[in-house]
C-alpha cells in the first residue's frame, strides 16, 4: 500500500452563510502535499486559495463559514475536529505565515517576545531558553543582527525583516507543514526574491513541506514540485510543475501563464 | 511627556507623598482638640488655622488626603477590573453573552449612580471599605463598554488571527494579545474615573453618609465648616481647594496621556 501523503485534502467545500446570502468559496477541492514537497497554489484574487488554506486548520470563523469534505494530516481528520484538539496542531505541526507581516505581528510586543511565546506555548521552554532559541531562529532566517531584531518592535523593522521574523515564529516549533499565504505579495521584488530564496534554503535545512499560495506563477516555476491552479472556488488544474508549464490544460492557467510571460519576471538574487 | 501630564503628576504626586508621610508631616494629631484655640485664623502656630473644635486644619487635610486618594484609586481599581472582565467577555464572545452583559450595563446606567450609592450606604454601615466597594460596583459600566468596543475592533486585526494560527487559546488571545492593545484608552478612562470617585466620596461624606467623624475626610470637613462659614473662611476654603486640586491633577494626567497616545 502506498504511504499516505502528509496532507490529503479531498472534496473540500467552504460555504459562507450570511443572512439571505450564501457564497461558495471553495467547491470540491482535492489535493495532497507530500513530505518535503512544495505545492504552489496559484490563482487570481478571490479564487478561494486562502480560504482553502485557512479551512484546513479550522481558522475560518465558525459562525459564518461551513466547511465540509475531508482534510487528513498524517491520517488524522482535521475537518470537524474540536478547536481544542486543533490547537495542538496549529503552530506546532502546521504553521502559517501571512501576507502583511507587520499587521500579523502584535504591535505591543517585541519580535523576540512573540517568537519566544510560541516556543513556550508549545514546548514549555523556560523564558531564557525560549529567548535564546528566538535569537537563533532569527539568525537562521538571515537577519544580520538577531539580538537587536529580537528587542525591536514590529514598527521598527522593514517589511522584509518583519516577514523574516514571522517565518522564524512559524518555524519555532519545527512544523511538518508550513502554509505560506501570499507571503511576498506586500513586498517589493528584491525582497520577494530574498524571502522565496530563504524559504527554499530553510526547507532544505529543516525539512518541512510547503504549501505556498501566490498569484505569481514565476514563483511557482522557481520553487514548486506541483502546482495547483484555482479559479472561482474550484481547483481547475493540479499537476507536476513541468507538465503544467509545458502544456497548460485549463483556459485560466493559460491566461495566468500568458500574464506571467508578459510581465512576470522573477528577480534572481 | 508633555506639560499637562507633568503638571498633573506633580499635583497628584505631592498629594500622594503627603498622604503617605501623614504621621510625620502633620504638625498635630488630626483629632486633637485644643479648646484654647477655637477658630484661629491661619498663623505660624496653625498654618491653615483651626476649626470649631480647635483641631488643626492642615493636619486634618493631610490625613483626609489618605481617605480621598485611597478611596479614589481602590474604587477605580475595582470598577476597572470588573469592567475589563465583563467588557472582554461581551466583546470577544458576542451574541448572547454580549446581549446579556450589555443589557445589564444599560440597566445599571439607568440608575442615577449617586442615589444608588446613597441607597446602598443607607443599608450598610458607611465604613471606608464599604464606600470603596460600593463606588467600584456602581462604576464598572464605563470601562466595560470601552473594553468591549476595543475588543470588538481588535478581533478583526490580523495579529489575533496569527495568534490563533500559532495555536493560542481564547484566554491567551484575550489576555496576552488583545488587552495590552486596549490599555491606552483604558488608562485614560481609569485616571478620569479616579477624579470622579474622589468627588463622589467627598459628596457622600459631605452628606454625612461617607466617612464618619472624627476620621477626617475632605468631604466631612466641609460639612463641619458649613456652620461657621461666615466667620471662618479657612475651614471651608482649604478642603474645598484640596478637592479641586486633586481632581484637576487627575484630569491633567488623563488629558496628558490622551494627548501622548495621539
Amino acid at each position: 500500500m502506498k504511504e499516505e501523503p502528509l496532507l490529503l485534502v479531498k472534496g473540500l467545500n467552504v460555504v459562507f452563510r450570511y443572512p439571505g446570502k450564501e457564497i461558495t468559496a471553495a467547491r470540491g477541492v482535492s489535493f495532497a502535499v507530500g513530505r518535503n514537497e512544495t505545492l504552489v497554489m496559484a490563482g487570481e484574487s478571490g479564487s478561494g486559495k486562502s480560504v482553502t488554506a485557512l479551512s484546513v486548520c479550522g481558522l475560518l470563523p465558525e459562525e459564518s463559514a461551513s466547511v465540509s469534505g475531508s482534510a487528513r494530516f498524517e491520517g488524522e481528520e482535521l475537518i470537524g475536529m474540536p478547536q481544542k484538539q486543533l490547537r495542538s496542531f496549529r503552530g506546532r505541526r502546521i504553521a502559517y505565515i501571512f501576507q502583511e507581516p507587520a499587521s500579523y505581528l502584535n504591535p505591543v510586543y517585541t519580535i523576540g517576545e512573540q517568537i519566544a511565546e510560541v516556543i513556550r506555548l508549545h514546548r514549555g521552554a523556560v523564558r531564557a531558553a525560549a529567548w535564546r532559541e528566538a535569537e537563533h531562529l532569527l539568525e537562521l532566517s538571515g537577519i544580520s543582527c538577531p539580538q537587536r531584531a529580537a528587542r525591536s518592535y514590529p514598527h521598527q523593522l522593514s517589511g522584509g525583516m518583519n516577514q523574516r521574523a514571522a517565518i522564524s515564529m512559524a518555524l519555532a516549533c519545527r512544523p511538518e507543514l508550513l502554509i505560506a499565504d501570499e507571503p511576498t505579495t506586500s513586498l517589493d521584488m528584491t525582497t520577494e526574491a530574498e524571502i522565496v530564496k530563504l524559504l527554499t534554503r530553510l526547507k532544505k535545512e529543516l525539512g518541512f513541506s510547503l504549501l505556498f499560495i501566490t498569484h505569481n506563477l514565476a514563483i511557482a516555476e522557481r520553487i514548486a514540485d506541483k502546482v495547483a491552479v484555482m479559479f472561482r472556488g474550484e481547483l481547475v488544474e493540479y499537476r507536476v510543475k513541468e507538465e503544467l508549464f509545458a502544456s497548460p490544460a485549463h483556459a485560466h492557467t493559460k491566461e495566468l501563464l500568458a500574464a506571467y510571460e508578459k510581465v512576470g519576471r522573477f528577480l534572481e538574487v | 511627556m508633555n506639560k499637562t501630564t507633568l503638571a498633573g503628576i506633580s499635583i497628584v504626586g505631592i498629594m500622594a507623598l503627603a498622604a503617605l508621610a501623614a504621621p510625620w508631616l502633620s504638625p498635630c494629631q488630626p483629632a486633637q482638640i485644643d479648646a484654647g484655640n477655637i477658630l484661629c485664623s491661619p498663623s505660624a502656630g496653625h498654618l491653615l488655622g483651626t476649626d470649631s473644635l480647635g483641631r488643626d486644619v492642615l493636619s486634618r487635610l493631610i490625613y483626609g488626603s489618605r481617605i480621598s486618594l485611597s478611596v479614589g484609586i481602590i474604587a477605580v481599581g475595582i470598577s476597572t477590573i470588573l469592567g475589563v472582565f465583563f467588557g472582554a467577555l461581551a466583546g470577544f464572545y458576542g451574541k448572547a453573552v454580549d446581549a446579556l452583559i450589555m443589557r445589564v450595563v444599560d440597566v445599571m446606567l439607568c440608575f442615577p449612580t449617586f442615589f444608588l450609592i446613597l441607597a446602598a450606604v443607607a443599608f450598610l454601615d458607611s465604613s471606608i471599605f464599604n464606600i470603596m466597594v460600593i463606588i467600584g460596583l456602581t462604576n464598572w459600566m464605563g470601562p466595560a463598554r470601552l473594553v468591549r468596543a476595543e475588543i470588538m475592533a481588535l478581533k478583526e486585526r490580523e495579529f489575533v488571527e496569527a495568534a490563533r494560527a500559532c495555536g493560542a487559546g481564547n484566554l491567551r488571545i484575550i489576555v496576552r494579545h488583545m488587552l495590552p492593545n486596549a490599555c491606552g484608552p483604558l488608562l485614560v478612562n481609569a485616571t478620569l474615573s479616579v477624579a470622579g470617585a474622589i468627588l463622589l466620596e467627598s459628596g457622600l461624606s459631605f452628606l454625612g453618609l461617607g466617612v464618619q467623624p472624627p476620621v477626617p475626610s475632605w468631604g466631612n470637613m466641609l460639612t463641619e465648616a458649613k456652620a461657621t462659614l461666615g466667620v471662618a473662611w479657612w475651614i471651608t476654603v482649604f478642603p474645598g481647594s484640596a478637592i479641586f486640586l486633586a481632581i484637576l491633577g487627575f484630569n491633567f494626567i488623563a488629558e496628558g496621556i490622551r494627548k501622548d497616545l495621539g
